[in-house]
């Protein structure tokens, strides 16, 4: 066998490696990523050169789907936009409705909404910077944060009846009155709750090898992220303090005093602490909530043209069975028009246009959802940063397949 | 609350402003299509207007208009992040014809604005990469038109050509579970062509399975092989 280190390379310069970038394919099923998305992505070595994200392996229709059921048949389907908090997109779309009509939701339900919406808020920021931190290693925060998590949903269940997808809101206020238990059940675990963010925060935000992948990693500068429609929290870690609930207070959230906190420098770093402050913010608002709500009244208007009539009314009365019917099948129909509704969802701008051409069934319902936009400036954290760092940047980005691709 | 944003608009556009309402406190404005660029970047530019924040942009498909009336309503939403003021910019526009992109004015319109033609088919002149975004290339027709019904079937898609792919595709293009309801009267009559490939023998739409024109079989040359063996 002829010996392999005869040849002499010391000068001989062809044998230099070819540096042509290499094309990759990440996805659409990838074990480092959540979420089901297709990143075709140009490499030199291990830098990403260029990147073409490829959404919608998640499409189901949505929009499409909306246009022909009734108006309340809609609601399932926001269940499954954000289903890490499906309860602030059944209040943004009752709200989307409730505009459209010019109705107001008594005070009661207009609290009832807060307290669930910022429960549900808790919920979608501690499953994301849950699974930041795990994608980096840190799987002992992730079940902490999933403990958590799972204490809100038992509230959540208690509510609703439904741990995921309550199908809760209706056009015009809630399914249910609140059960007396309510306050005492979340004034039980927020203390709680508090004990578990300080524990992740503990053991994440001053620590090295989290912050070495974390800092300077996806960096988003201010300008650039109000031009690309990005919203939320992945807004804020920029430094602009734009929040719904602050800028535009829709429902009862002018009431409460509360923070927007910021970030500086717009990387994967800033987004994971303004989450977690948000989970504190939100707590504050969820216990002046239940301060502030009334503890009797209506949650829903009385308006039989929407709320459907109680069970006995139906089985006992004929105008009762017949208003259940009428809705049911035919539906209420808003008055014609197009309104853009707006609200604080999880990851950003939650926004719904309707049109109604005064029918039961809605002419056309457009969600605007925040992780579609916020998912597009996805490109420009990843170009120039390294292969490893994809996964913390798509991490905090936050996309969530069904409210992205719909 | 702020018709000031209007009236700015109006005395920017003069007789270009078609229309303007405010619905719910909603403020609409209404162009042309040949002027949409030029009020979208007044929105953008104008220092009283400072719309900076690109919120959405969609279309509403309104089949039902008059013919001579244009069927697209396309929506422009944006923001101006430092009073929260907001303004819709509408336009209408006729099927077949095309839209000047906004991409050059907010980057965030690029997504939105493949989406649009992904759903409706409108597409946008100078947009710098007009694919379709939530559907695949192959899908036909565009579905948030009214006239594509809910329960339409694709046909299915064969394996795409990728250089240096030397990989058979599972089903012809004519086989396998359809994309939507299986139309069983038509299925036992044969007329259906998504048939499994035994009834499609058995029917004539398809040749044999086994059969050399729809898999080639790559043997060996006997020649190169009785060489080997020798060695």
């Amino acid at each position: 066998m002829e010996p392999l280190d005869t040849h002499d390379f010391t000068d001989d310069d062809t044998l230099e490696l070819p540096a042509e970038p290499m094309r990759l394919n990440m996805g659409p099923s990838h074990p480092a990523m959540h979420g089901t998305i297709r990143m075709v992505l140009d490499l030199d070595g291990e830098t990403v050169v260029n990147v073409d994200v490829q959404p919608g392996y998640l499409h189901r229709g949505f929009e499409k789907s909306c246009e022909r059921g009734t108006w309340a048949q809609v609601f399932p389907y926001t269940d499954r936009l954000n289903y890490v908090s499906p309860m602030l997109n059944n209040v943004g779309f009752a709200l989307a409705v409730e505009k459209l009509c010019g109705i107001e939701v008594p005070e009661r339900g207009q609290y009832y909404r807060v307290v669930l919406g910022e429960l549900a808020r808790i919920c979608d920021h501690f499953t994301c910077n849950a699974a930041s931190g795990m994608e980096l290693g840190a799987f002992t925060p992730f079940l902490w944060l999933m403990k958590v998590r799972d204490w809100i949903w038992d509230v959540l269940e208690k509510e609703t009846g439904a741990r995921l997808t309550h199908s809760f809101g209706r056009i015009g206020g809630m399914a249910m009155e609140p059960t007396p238990d309510l306050a005492m059940d979340i004034r039980a675990i927020l203390p709680e709750i508090e004990k578990v963010v300080v524990e992740t925060e503990t053991m994440l935000v001053r620590n090295r090898i989290f912050m070495d992948r974390m800092q300077g990693t996806g960096v988003l500068s201010k300008e650039r992220a109000l031009e690309l429609g990005v919203t939320g929290p992945m807004l804020r870690s920029t430094g602009v303090a734009y929040d719904v609930r602050k800028d535009s207070p829709y429902m009862v959230y002018d009431r409460f005093d509360f923070d927007v906190p910021v970030g500086e420098d717009g990387d994967n770093y800033d987004r994971f602490c303004v989450r977690m402050e948000e989970v504190r913010q939100s707590m504050r608002i969820v216990e002046q909530a239940l301060d502030q709500m009334p503890t009797d009244g209506p949650v829903s208007v009385d308006d039989p043209r929407m709320m459907l009539p109680d069970k006995e009314r139906v089985y006992n009365s004929i105008e009762g069975t017949i208003a259940h019917f009428k809705l049911i099948m035919e539906g209420f129909a808003p008055p014609k028009g197009e309104v853009y509704s707006f609200t604080e969802g999880g990851n950003g701008e939650l926004g719904f246009f309707i049109v109604s051409d005064g029918s039961g069934t809605p002419y056309r319902v457009r969600v605007r959802p925040p992780s579609w936009f916020n998912l597009q400036s996805a490109r420009e954290l990843l170009i120039g940063g390294m292969i490893a760092d994809i996964i913390p940047t798509f991490g905090s980005v936050n996309m969530i397949g069904g409210e992205c691709d719909r | 609350m702020s018709k000031a944003l209007l009236d700015r608009l109006a005395t920017l556009l003069g007789d270009k402003l078609l229309e303007t309402t405010d619905f719910r406190g909603d403020e609409v404005a209404l162009v042309a299509p040949a002027d949409w660029h030029a009020a979208a970047e007044f929105l953008r530019r104008d220092e009283k207007l400072a719309m900076g924040q690109f919120t959405d942009l969609t279309a509403v498909d309104y089949p039902e208009r008059a013919p001579e009336e244009p069927r697209f309503d396309v929506l422009l939403f944006v923001r101006n992040p430092e009073t929260h003021k907001r303004l819709r910019l509408k336009t209408r526009l006729a099927d077949g014809k095309t839209l000047a992109t906004l991409t050059d004015l907010w980057a965030g319109a690029s997504w939105a604005e493949r989406e649009v033609y992904d759903m409706f088919g409108i597409s946008f002149e100078g947009h710098p990469d007009m694919r379709r975004i939530l559907l695949y290339k192959e899908f036909e027709g565009h579905p948030l038109r009214k006239d594509y019904p809910i329960d339409r079937a694709q046909p299915l898609v064969p394996y795409r050509d990728a250089d240096d792919t030397h990989k058979l595709p599972p089903f012809g293009v004519d086989e396998g579970q359809p994309f939507a309801r299986t139309d069983w009267s038509r299925r036992l009559e044969g007329l259906d062509a998504q048939v499994s490939p035994s009834l499609a023998v058995a029917a004539g739409q398809r040749a044999s399975l086994s059969s050399e024109e729809v898999h080639p079989v790559h043997a060996p040359e006997p020649a190169a092989d009785a060489a080997a063996s020798e060695n």
